[in-house]
């Protein structure tokens, strides 16, 4: 397919906060395979990968937790200059693992690494994007889904902001015909965690740690029903929720699960 | 030019934020940092408190390019804290899957991060018009690394199928005669690695310096071993505190370190020059033809030495391919540890050189954690390294010495996520 020369290609940024930079490496897989998406949009920023900069861009896409007050202002700037910004995975999406420190006193954990030289390095609670700018739309997951951040940008193309699923994991892994993770013996979020990941996790033999996030309007007590049927408590599932979901749950969780 | 500032605000092409700054007054150099301005990531305090088996799912995003190597060293420090000894099986898959990640990593920084300075194009996306043959070649070899990852645990970034003391998914047989039959097909592709970077001239500069890598013969050591140095002596990794001498700079969230002198280097050409003698054939045949040879000290030959890594993992995959198929692949329960409480230290050589992790585990929650990532370890290096290059080209128009500088960083392959931490932890 040739694009239409007679229209400018969107003018597409890369941007990365406190992650692994897994996202973006994600991304340049996704890219290799789908060298059509070159032909169609224009990536003007993506340090990761490229010396090319720019302050001109329509869409912005942003890895990473904001977890210090100097983000803020580069958050601000890529908020006025982009006109649709999308969250690249759980750091961005959600605070993901970055925030399991949040149970934490900040203080403590500042000097447990740093021990006195703590002041010398910025830092605050981890938080999502969308916490400290207006977000437009995500791709989820810890990583992301190269096939879903495709699906995405395709749609940014034709003008639409694709939703992730709303449905919980169970149904793709059902339809995987995975051994479900409970009969395994061990604790699994997809009940009420969102689809769109092809339950890889459950599919190499691991509970699903939650990293898209919940579904709207989760039901914990049929959650819980089935934790009881297979013998474990929802206490079980505490630090579960708090590996990519702590920002996400009561900071009572604890004493929410101990009275299901 | 006697007067000479140089700010180089996030380093592009290299994975995390560092800032380069120089500064010459009257011919004398004022200033000289690498400059690590990630946000302090704080994962060894994150550890504290949860259950043992997350601690690999945790730690492996630490680093998106490196995400199999934390896991394995992560899994090597609980198995070592809890008295487990994995299986003859279990290591052989570790090891492949560190094949698939070491060439993943490679081929990336190789021709995706390092080619592009001498091809004097911004980026690789450029190259897929005008090299096509190049880039599809870097995709090829990257596929195949991925892929390595995918069969063995589910994803290069982040490992699924890795456990405490084993495996929870295993690659079937038909999985492992696919991938041989890919690896064999990889030599073109590695032959004509071997040519490219035979023509890319590397700058011409070197320093002594000490190299530190893991020894464990007959292997060319990534995972497990000793820790041995070019300036002679061997420690076990436990003692890995008397080798990094972790230090704490103002300007650098990532702690700096120093062995026998005032700073060392580790990665690719660390290795190469600690493990030279065991390399493949075709390894030290691909050496040879690319002029390198130990001991080498000029640091941006350390993408040449990754180029003969990559050569010596495509050989070393089909020979730990054949092993598998030959002791036929087998449904294991993981090993369950034979205590809950203890101590344990775990490293491995990951692309950009060793890495430590250390936890102190008590009634199956991790109770202490201290990470020691390879490009911590190499700041010190580099800014010797700076302070080495500077003098010789401070002459040449301030762009090119910016760019001389980025270079020079680069050619390290630094993992800047990585490398926010630092500190010796006192476990009490």
């Amino acid at each position: 397919m040739n694009a239409d020369q007679t229209k400018p290609k969107p003018r597409v940024a890369f941007f990365d906060f406190t992650s692994c930079e897994g996202c973006q490496l994600t991304v340049v897989d996704s890219l290799q395979y789908h060298p059509e998406l070159l032909d169609v949009i224009d990536i003007v920023e993506f340090r990761e990968a490229s010396s090319d900069r720019s302050d001109d861009y329509q869409i912005a896409f942003i890895e990473g937790s904001c977890s210090r007050a100097s983000d803020e202002p580069r958050l601000r700037k890529i908020r006025e200059t982009a006109d649709i910004v999308v969250a690249l995975g759980a750091c961005a999406h959600l605070g993901g693992i970055n925030a399991i420190r949040n149970r934490q006193n900040l203080q403590d954990v500042r000097e447990y690494v740093y021990d006195g030289r703590a002041h010398w390095y910025e830092t605050y609670e981890p938080r999502a994007i969308s916490e400290v700018i207006s977000v437009d739309a995500v791709v989820p997951g810890c990583p992301i889904s190269g096939a879903e951040f495709v699906r995405v940008v395709k749609g940014l193309l034709l003008g639409r902001l694709l939703e992730p699923p709303d449905y919980p994991l169970c149904i793709e892994c059902k339809l995987k015909e995975n051994i479900c993770v409970f009969d395994r013996g061990e604790i699994c979020l997809g009940p009420i965690t969102r689809a769109g990941c092809d339950a890889i996790c459950p599919a190499y033999g691991a509970g699903c740690e939650g990293c898209r996030g919940i579904i709207p309007n989760p039901s914990m007590d049929a959650f819980y029903t089935v934790l009881r049927e297979h013998g474990l408590s929802p206490a079980n599932v505490e630090t579960r929720l708090t590996l990519f979901l702590t920002n996400q749950v009561p900071a009572n969780l604890a004493e929410e699960v101990a009275h299901v | 030019m006697s007067n000479l500032r140089i700010d180089i605000h996030h380093i592009t092409r290299v994975e995390g934020h560092g800032n380069v700054v120089v500064d010459v007054q009257n011919g004398e150099l004022q200033q000289c940092d690498l400059q690590i301005i990630e946000t302090p990531r704080f994962f060894e305090a994150m550890l504290r408190g949860r259950p043992y088996q997350e601690a690999s799912h945790i730690t492996s995003r630490i680093c998106g390019i490196c995400a199999v190597g934390h896991a394995t060293a992560s899994l090597r420090a609980t198995e070592k804290a809890l008295g487990i000894e994995p299986t003859a099986q279990t290591k052989l898959l570790r090891r492949l899957n560190f094949i698939g990640e070491m060439l993943d990593s490679h081929v990336l920084h190789a021709y995706m991060l390092i080619a592009p300075d001498f091809l004097n194009v911004g980026s690789v996306i450029p190259l897929a018009k005008t090299a096509p043959d190049v880039v599809l070649r870097a995709l090829r070899l990257k596929k195949l690394a991925g892929d390595t990852c995918k069969i063995i645990c589910g994803r290069h970034t982040h490992p699924i199928a890795m456990t405490v003391g084993g495996f929870s998914h295993y690659p079937t047989a038909a999985d492992l005669y696919a991938l041989r039959d890919r690896y064999v097909a990889a030599g073109a592709d590695v032959a004509a690695t071997v040519e490219l970077f035979q023509t890319l001239p590397m700058p011409q500069f070197s320093r002594d310096t000490e190299y530190i890598a893991l020894y464990n013969p007959p292997h060319y050591g990534f995972i497990d071993g000793e820790i041995a140095s070019t300036d002679g002596g061997a420690w076990l990794v436990e003692q890995y505190r008397d080798v990094t001498n972790e230090i704490m700079v103002p300007h650098s969230t990532a702690k700096h370190t120093a062995h026998q002198r005032e700073s060392y280097m580790v990665g690719a050409l660390a290795r190469f020059n600690v493990n030279y003698n065991l390399l493949h054939p075709l390894a030290l045949q691909a050496a040879n033809a690319l002029g390198i040879q130990p001991i080498c000290t000029n640091p941006f030959m350390n993408t040449v030495a990754q180029v003969v890594e990559i050569v010596h993992c495509v050989e070393e995959g089909i020979l730990l391919i054949d092993e598998l198929l030959r002791r036929e692949i087998a449904w294991e329960e993981p090993v369950e540890p034979t205590r809950l409480s203890g101590e344990g230290v775990g490293s491995c050589e990951v692309p950009r050189g060793i890495l430590f992790h250390n936890y102190v585990i008590e009634n199956g929650v991790i109770v202490g954690a201290n990470c020691i990532i390879p490009t911590g370890q190499n700041l010190a290096n580099i800014e010797a390294d700076m302070r080495a290059l500077v003098p010789t080209i401070m002459h040449k128009p301030q762009a090119e010495v910016a760019h001389a500088l980025e270079m020079l960083v680069r050619a390290y392959d630094p993992c800047i996520s990585c490398s926010t931490h630092l500190l010796n932890v006192a476990f009490v």
